[in-house]
């Protein structure tokens, strides 16, 4: 088939708003292709490039190992294919991750982008924010950063390019074909960041 | 897709601050109903203590519910029915990782306050709890806290969002662990939608006007609604939700999500019980998984329930005509 196939992961959490995002990032680039949502794992091995969303990443990472998609989608992105963690997808992607409050997690992560997250890192949901934010470094100098109970990034490794920061904190990383934020670009109408992540699955094809 | 925008001009609960040299803002309709679509596709489970708390994350919950007694409960020991105790519910927010929600009673705008003092992350105005108020609900862009409310008809659910809710449930009848009331009131919201819809798709604005003077809601919100062809924020099952093809059936019905009362906590396979409510949500729309799920509970442990025919309290009618 010609065309682009990505996924965005549909277990649980703000799964339209990504598909949405998505398609209408590349219709602006001008960019064939499909946005399904992956609800099993057998649809994974076709393709091209995976968002995991916002939503609870205890619930996601749990159901995942559940039907077994947790295995496919690590395989997959092990051997190149391109993925975005929004929020609770970029716990997912991370090696470690500990609450703010309730300390060391034991929750299923997917260990594969080489960072340290704090979950809830700025608060509880009345600390939730929105706030202008930059990403220079991918071309993009004013972003609308909307962070729900967000988590952030205490250590990354050598390896992983820092893209944005809040207040010293770390809130966008790149690793390789490995894209995480914190906040939810797929709650404004920019579509930047989903632009930014169709051209790295389209840059792969 | 469910848009994030409604908020009112200068709502008190939108806060504007500084953080070194960023400009922020809190309590923004964005993040309010934001936070609700992030729980979309999940469960959340009615708990009374810590354990019960920890029981529900481990099944996979999206968020816990914490109150003084379950629905059930309530419906048994009478009196007056008020918010949870905050240590409580503090002790649940420092024991588990997801989102903490609390009731409130209707109106009561303190007892609001209160809990949102604590840092719950959603506050329900609920049913279930004692009215305060007879007349009027709480004003609700005030809050930086979101909030969820009952509902059983479309008026009602516009007019809870005209107060500020970010998020609406049915009201079903709860404590009963009978499913019927909130097939039914999700069944009635649907067919209401449908109505709006298609007046809004002929063009008739004359109609729409009067669609939303029976309701008593702006027309704005009327007509925002039946462009949509669905509630403008994100819309959970509650209400005598007991098994795992109770959940997976209002999932059918088009719901966001489940939220389980008794239910759960009610039933004497609590644990096994949860994470089958959780299964059957998730995977809803494959049959073979719902039975699985079903497989994993037995009705010899489901709560009794009450038939909701002859109920003394109908808690559902509380605050439905404000």
């Amino acid at each position: 088939m010609n065309g682009l196939n990505i996924g965005v992961l549909a277990v649980q959490g703000d799964v339209a708003e990504n598909i949405m995002a998505t398609k209408m990032a590349m219709e602006e680039l001008g960019i064939e292709g499909i946005v399904n949502e992956i609800k099993n794992p057998e649809q994974i091995s076709d393709l091209d490039g995976l968002i995991i969303p916002g939503g609870e990443s205890t619930v996601i990472g749990t159901l995942s190992l559940v039907n077994g998609s947790l295995k496919k989608i690590k395989e997959k992105i092990a051997s190149g294919m391109p993925v975005f963690g929004i929020c609770a997808g970029l716990i997912l992607l991370s090696k470690k991750a500990k609450d703010r409050v309730v300390g060391e997690m034991d929750q299923p992560l997917l260990d594969l982008l080489d960072v340290k997250i704090e979950r809830n890192a700025f608060g509880r949901q009345r600390d939730s924010f929105e706030s202008e934010i930059s990403m220079e470094k991918i071309g993009v100098p004013k972003f609308q950063g909307v962070f729900i109970r967000a988590p952030s990034i205490m250590e990354a490794g050598h390896n992983v390019e820092i893209i944005s920061k809040f207040n010293e904190k770390i809130i966008a990383v790149k690793q390789g074909k490995i894209l995480g934020t914190s906040f939810h670009p797929e709650l404004t109408d920019d579509l930047s960041l989903h632009k930014y992540f169709v051209n790295l699955v389209n840059e792969k094809n | 897709m469910i848009p994030l925008s409604g908020d009112i001009a200068d709502a008190k609960g939108t806060i504007k601050e500084k953080i070194e040299s960023y400009s922020i803002k809190r309590g923004t309709s964005t993040l309010k109903r934001g936070f609700a679509h992030m729980l979309k596709n999940g469960v959340v489970m009615d708990v009374t203590t810590v354990e019960q708390a920890q029981i529900a994350e481990d099944a996979g919950a999206v968020s816990v519910m914490v109150l003084d007694k379950l629905p059930s409960d309530v419906r048994k020991a009478g009196g007056v029915a008020r918010t949870a105790s905050i240590r409580v519910i503090e002790e649940i927010m420092d024991a588990v990782t997801i989102p903490v929600m609390a009731k409130c009673r209707i109106g009561h705008v303190y007892e609001a306050m209160v809990l949102q003092e604590t840092d719950v992350d959603m506050i329900d105005e609920s049913e279930v709890l004692t009215p305060a108020d007879e007349f009027r609900h709480i004003w609700k862009w005030d809050f930086t806290t979101p909030f969820v409310n009952g509902a059983r008809s479309l008026g009602e659910a516009l007019r809870r969002i005209e107060e500020g809710a970010a998020m609406i449930r049915t009201k079903g009848e709860p404590g009963t662990g009978n499913v019927a009331e909130a097939v039914t009131h999700i069944k009635n919201v649907n067919t209401e939608l449908r109505k709006i819809k298609s007046i809004y798709d002929s063009g008739d604005e004359q109609d729409l006007v009067s669609a939303a003077r029976e309701m008593k809601v702006s027309y704005s919100l009327v007509e925002e609604t039946a462009s949509l062809g669905r509630l403008p924020v994100v819309n959970f099952a509650a209400g005598g939700i007991s098994t795992p093809a109770d959940a997976a059936y209002l999932m059918t019905l088009g719901c966001d999500g489940i939220f389980v009362g008794s239910g759960i906590f009610k039933a004497e396979d609590a644990k096994e019980r949860a994470q089958a409510i959780v299964l059957a949500t998730t995977f809803w729309e494959d049959p073979d998984k719902v039975k699985e799920a079903q497989k994993m509970i037995d009705e010899r442990q489901s709560m009794l329930g009450l038939d909701t025919k002859n109920l003394e309290l109908r808690m559902q009618e509380r605050g439905s005509t404000a």
